[in-house]
C-alpha cells in the first residue's frame, strides 16, 4: 500500500456544546482523489478548517509525509503544501492572471518583482493544469469561472502544494467546463498530488475519486474504495438510515391553463418565450447555465427588465413590476439565497414576513404578535431547525435557510411559485423534504415553476419540462417523455442542428456574447 | 436569553459604567459637581443637540447609507432660523400672511415651518441624487456637504447672523439653560424638596425619539429600512420600492436635522453656516456608540440616545475633572473605537477575537518556556 501523504487520526473539535468532530481519520495518498461525502452540517467544512489551519483541533494528530503538522493559519498550511479551493473564488478580478497567480509570493529581494523569471514561473505552473493557451497578462474578471478555479489551482501550484482540497468546486460550474476541471484533477494525479474532493453529488464523487470517505454529525461511518460502494449505500451513510425514496411525490392533479406568457422577452434574455401553465403543475425548466433560465423567470417576477411581450394570469394582462406581479401571486425563490434570497442579519420572522406585511398591519402600525405568530406557524410547517424566530437567518444551515425563503413566499401566498436552483447547496435529507412541499404546493393547485441544472431532480418531479438554449425556450415535453440525454442533446444541439424556425439567428444579441458556452463537442 | 438581553442593553450599560466612574473620579478629584442636578441638565441638554440629528442619521445608517452633510444642513438650518427671526414679522410677505396681524409667535411658527422645510430639502435632494445616479451616499453626501455649506454662507453673506433678543421666544432660548421654571414647557417636578427642571430640548428629544422608535419598530417603512440596509438585492426581490424608501429616508433625516438646527440656534442664539462643519461625525458617533453598523440594517434610537448621552458625559465628566479638552477628544476617540470592537465581537463571528486570545496565551506560554529554561 502506497504511504500516506496526508494522515489525520483521530481528531476532535468542539464548538460550545456541540462536538463538530468526534474522532475523525482520513488518509490522502499522493496521485488519488479522496471524495469526503457527507450532508450539510456533517462537519466536512469544519474538518476541512482545521486541515488549512482556521481552526485548531482539540485533539488528534495530522501528519504530512510522516512528520506532524500542526497549522497556525492559512499562511503555515501554505509552506506545509496544503493548499484549498474554496467554493466562492478567491481571485481579484482587476488582476492579471500572473499578479493573481503571484499573490502572496516573496519576490526577488527588497519586495521587489522580476517579471521575466516569475512569467516562466506562471507559463510552468499553467501548462500543469492544462491552461497553456493562456495570456498571463490578461484581467482574472474576463476569464470563465471554470478557467478562474484553475487559475486558483496553479495558485496553489507555484507555492509547490503537494495537498489540494476542493470544496465542492462544480457548484458554481456550467455543466460543461466540469470535464475541464475533472480532467484537470485527472493531470493532477499524474503528478502525485494528493486531493482532497467535497462534493454533494454522487455522479461526480464516482467520476473523479478513488476513495470516499463519508461524515455524519461530525462522525467517521465510513470509507473505502469508491467502485466498492453503490450510490444507494452512500446515501444511506450519509443520512443515517436507508433512503427509500429520493424524490417523494405528492399526488398532483394538474388543473386549468391560467398562466398565459406570450412573446416574452427582456433586455438580451429571455428571447421570444411562449408558455402556458397549469394549476396544480410543477413545471421544470432546464438548460445550461447562461441559457436564460434565471433571466425568465426574473422577468416573470418583474425583477429584471420585460422588453417584449404579455404575460396573463386567468386571461388578465399583469404589469410588469415586481409589485404587480407580487399582488397577481407571483413568488420568486432567488438563485443566490445568501445575497438576494434572505436579509442574512434580519431574524427569521423578519425575513418571513418581509414583503408582505400587509396583513398584520392596522392603521400604518404593525401588530407585531399577529406577525410573529403567523411566521412562526410557517417556520414550523417547513420544519426550519431554530432555536427562534428572532434568531437571525444567517445562523442556520443552507437547508434551514432556503426553508426560510421558502416561507416567505408560501406567507406572500403565492399562487405562482417560481424557484430558482432550490436544492443548490443542500443536503439530501432537506431536498427530498423540498420535494415533497413542491407536490403539496402543486396538489393545493398552485403552479410551480422549478429551475434546476441536475437533471434527475427535474425528471423526477417535474410534470413538463421545458428546454432552453441561448435565450429561447426550445422544447417542452411531459416529463416522461424526456430523458436526460434527450434534454442535454436540446440544451446543446442549438449551432450544431438549427432549426427551421429560428428568426431571430441572425439577430440575436445573445450569439456573439456566449461564444464561451459552446459545447466543446 | 438573558445574554441576548444584556448585549441589547450594551450601549445604556456603558452610559451607566461611565457615569459611575465619573462621579467616583469627580468625588475623589472634583468637586463634587458631577452629579448636581444643573451638571445633569447641562449635559442631557447638550445630549440633545446631537442625538435629535443623530435621530436621523440612525435611519440612513440603518438603510446602509451615511450622510456626511448633516452637520452643514443643521447650521444651514440654524442660519436660515437666524435670518427669518432677524427679519422679523414685518418681513412676511403681504400675499400670505395679512402682515398687520402676524404676531411674533405665530412668525416663529413660520420660521419654524421654513427650516423644517429647508432640512427636508436638503435631504430630499441626498435622497434623489443617491437613489437616481447609484452613486455611494458617501460621495454624494461629501458633495452636498459642501454645497450646503456655500449656500448657508451665501444666506448669511459670509457672516454670522444675529437676530435681536426680543424677537427669540423664551421657550426657545431658555432650551438649556436659564433658571426660569416658569418658563419651561414642562412643570418642574419636585423630589424630596429639589426641584428637577426638564429642559425643552429633553423633552423635544424624548417626543423626537419615541416617535421614530415607533416608526422604525411598528410601521412597514420601518421594517423595510431595515430590510435595505441589510440586503438591497433582497429588499427588491420582495417588492419594496427602493428608490422611493431611500429618498423618503434622506427627507425624513433631514427633518430630524432641521429640528436639530433649531435646537442649535436655541444653543448659541446666532446662525453660523460654517459652524456645522464636523458635526457630522459626532453625530455618526453617536450612531456609532448605540450599536449602528455602517453596513447598514442595524441600530437603534434608543441606542443612539446612548450614544450621544456617552459623548457628553465623558465631556462634561472631563470638564469638571479639569481635563484639557485635548485630552477629552482623545478619550472619546478611544471609546468610539471599543465600542466598534465591542460591537463586532456581539455580531460578528468572534473567530478574530479567539485567535487573538491564542495569541496572546502563545505568547504568554513561550515566555514561561523561556523563564523555565
Amino acid at each position: 500500500m502506497a504511504s500516506a501523504l496526508l494522515e489525520m487520526r483521530g481528531i476532535s473539535k468542539r464548538f460550545g456544546p456541540t462536538l463538530a468532530l468526534d474522532q475523525v481519520s482520513l488518509k490522502v495518498t499522493a496521485g488519488k482523489v479522496l471524495a469526503l461525502i457527507g450532508e450539510n452540517g456533517a462537519g466536512k467544512s469544519t474538518l476541512l478548517k482545521v486541515l488549512s489551519g482556521a481552526h485548531r483541533a482539540d485533539s488528534g494528530q495530522m501528519t504530512i509525509s510522516g512528520r506532524a503538522y500542526l497549522p497556525r493559519g492559512p499562511q503555515d498550511a501554505r509552506n506545509a503544501g496544503v493548499a484549498m479551493i474554496y467554493q466562492e473564488l478567491n481571485l481579484a478580478p482587476d488582476l492579471t492572471i500572473e499578479d493573481n497567480i503571484l499573490l502572496g509570493q516573496p519576490g526577488t529581494g527588497f519586495g521587489l518583482l522580476s517579471r521575466k523569471r516569475q512569467r516562466n514561473r506562471v507559463k510552468h505552473v499553467l501548462a500543469r493544469v492544462g491552461l497553456d493557451h493562456l495570456d498571463p497578462t490578461e484581467l482574472v474578471g474576463n476569464q470563465s469561472v471554470a478557467t478562474q478555479q484553475l487559475i486558483e489551482v496553479s495558485r496553489a501550484l507555484v507555492s509547490d502544494a503537494q495537498i489540494i482540497l476542493f470544496d465542492e468546486p462544480t457548484s458554481s460550474l456550467p455543466q460543461k467546463e466540469v470535464a475541464q476541471l475533472f480532467e484537470t484533477i485527472e493531470k493532477l494525479k499524474e503528478q502525485s498530488i494528493g486531493i482532497v474532493y467535497i462534493s454533494h453529488f454522487l455522479e461526480e464523487v464516482r467520476e473523479v475519486a478513488d476513495q470516499y470517505r463519508v461524515l455524519r454529525d461530525g462522525q467517521d461511518v465510513g470509507a473505502g474504495n469508491i467502485d466498492e460502494i453503490t450510490d444507494d449505500q452512500i446515501v444511506s451513510l450519509m443520512v443515517g438510515r436507508d433512503v427509500k425514496d429520493l424524490y417523494p411525490t405528492v399526488p398532483h392533479q394538474p388543473g386549468d391553463h391560467h398562466l398565459v406568457v406570450e412573446n416574452l422577452s427582456g433586455q438580451d434574455t429571455p428571447i421570444d418565450i411562449h408558455l402556458s401553465l397549469r394549476q396544480g403543475e410543477i413545471f421544470g425548466i432546464a438548460g445550461l447555465v447562461g441559457a436564460g433560465r434565471t433571466e425568465l423567470v426574473r422577468t416573470l417576477f418583474g425583477l429584471d427588465y420585460q422588453s417584449l411581450g404579455t404575460v396573463q394570469l386567468k386571461e388578465r394582462p399583469i404589469a410588469a413590476s415586481v409589485k404587480a406581479r407580487m399582488k397577481a401571486g407571483f413568488g420568486l425563490l432567488s438563485e443566490d439565497r445568501k445575497g438576494e434570497g434572505l436579509a442574512q442579519d434580519l431574524s427569521i420572522i423578519e425575513n418571513t414576513t418581509l414583503g408582505s406585511l400587509k396583513p398584520h398591519t392596522k392603521w400604518g402600525i404593525i401588530n407585531l404578535k399577529k406577525r410573529d405568530s403567523a411566521a412562526s406557524e410557517l417556520t414550523r410547517k417547513m420544519e426550519v431547525k431554530a432555536h427562534s424566530g428572532h434568531q437571525a437567518v444567517s445562523e442556520l444551515s443552507g437547508g434551514n435557510q432556503q426553508k426560510v425563503a421558502i416561507a416567505r413566499i408560501l406567507h406572500q401566498d403565492a399562487k405562482i411559485l417560481m424557484m430558482d436552483e432550490p436544492t443548490k447547496g443542500i443536503d439530501v435529507g432537506t431536498k427530498a423534504e423540498i420535494y415533497r412541499i413542491m407536490g403539496e404546493l402543486a396538489a393545493e393547485g398552485r403552479t410551480v415553476i422549478f429551475v434546476s441544472s441536475y437533471l434527475p431532480e427535474l425528471l423526477a418531479v417535474c410534470d413538463r419540462i421545458g428546454v432552453m438554449a441561448r435565450g429561447k425556450l426550445r422544447e417542452t415535453r411531459q416529463a416522461d417523455q424526456w430523458t436526460e440525454d434527450t434534454i442535454m442533446s436540446v440544451a446543446i444541439s442549438h449551432e450544431a442542428f438549427p432549426r427551421s424556425d429560428e428568426q431571430h439567428e441572425t439577430t440575436d444579441p445573445e450569439d456573439s456574447n456566449h461564444a464561451d458556452s459552446e459545447p466543446s463537442v | 436569553m438573558l445574554k441576548k438581553l444584556i448585549w441589547q442593553l450594551g450601549p445604556l450599560l456603558a452610559l451607566i459604567a461611565i457615569t459611575l466612574f465619573f462621579y467616583a473620579a469627580d468625588q475623589v478629584w472634583g468637586e463634587g459637581n458631577f452629579w448636581s442636578l444643573r451638571n445633569l441638565r447641562v449635559t442631557m441638554g447638550s445630549a440633545a443637540l446631537i442625538a435629535v440629528p443623530a435621530f436621523g442619521m440612525t435611519i440612513i445608517i440603518i438603510s446602509g447609507g451615511i450622510d456626511l452633510s448633516a452637520g452643514t444642513t443643521l447650521t444651514l438650518c440654524g442660519t436660515v432660523f437666524a435670518l427669518m427671526l432677524k427679519a422679523g414679522p414685518e418681513a412676511a410677505p403681504d400675499a400670505l400672511f395679512a402682515a398687520d396681524s402676524l404676531s411674533l409667535t405665530s412668525w416663529v411658527l413660520v420660521a419654524f415651518a421654513g427650516i423644517i422645510l429647508t432640512g427636508s430639502i436638503c435631504g430630499l435632494i441626498n435622497g434623489a441624487l443617491i437613489s437616481s445616479t447609484k452613486v455611494v451616499p458617501f460621495i454624494v453626501t461629501l458633495g452636498t456637504m459642501t454645497i450646503f455649506l456655500g449656500i448657508g454662507q451665501i444666506l448669511a453673506k459670509e457672516s454670522t447672523v444675529y437676530p435681536p433678543n426680543e424677537n427669540v421666544p423664551d421657550w426657545l432660548s431658555l432650551c438649556y439653560t436659564g433658571k426660569d421654571a416658569g418658563k419651561y414647557l414642562l412643570p418642574p417636578i419636585n423630589v424630596s424638596g429639589s426641584q428637577i427642571l426638564i429642559p425643552n430640548s429633553v423633552l423635544i428629544t424624548v417626543l423626537l425619539a419615541v416617535a421614530a422608535g415607533l416608526l422604525m419598530r411598528y410601521t412597514v417603512f420601518g421594517r423595510n429600512i431595515f430590510a435595505l440596509g441589510s440586503s438591497e438585492s433582497t429588499a427588491r426581490l420582495c417588492g419594496i420600492n427602493v428608490p422611493l424608501t431611500i429618498l423618503s429616508v434622506y427627507t425624513l433625516a433631514g427633518v430630524f436635522v432641521a429640528v436639530g438646527g433649531l435646537l442649535y440656534f436655541a444653543d448659541v442664539k446666532n446662525g453660523n453656516p460654517s459652524d456645522g462643519t464636523g458635526k457630522e461625525l459626532e453625530i455618526i458617533a453617536a450612531v456609532v456608540l448605540g450599536g449602528g453598523s455602517l453596513s447598514g440594517g442595524r441600530g437603534s434610537i434608543i441606542g443612539t440616545m446612548m450614544g450621544a448621552l456617552i459623548i457628553t458625559t465623558i465631556r462634561s465628566g472631563c470638564g469638571l475633572l479639569s481635563i484639557p479638552n485635548t485630552y477629552t477628544l482623545i478619550i472619546i476617540g478611544g471609546i468610539i473605537i471599543i465600542a466598534v470592537v465591542v460591537d463586532q465581537l456581539r455580531h460578528g463571528s468572534p473567530e478574530w477575537f479567539f485567535r487573538f486570545l491564542r495569541c496572546l496565551t502563545s505568547v504568554f506560554r513561550k515566555e514561561k518556556n523561556v523563564a523555565k529554561n
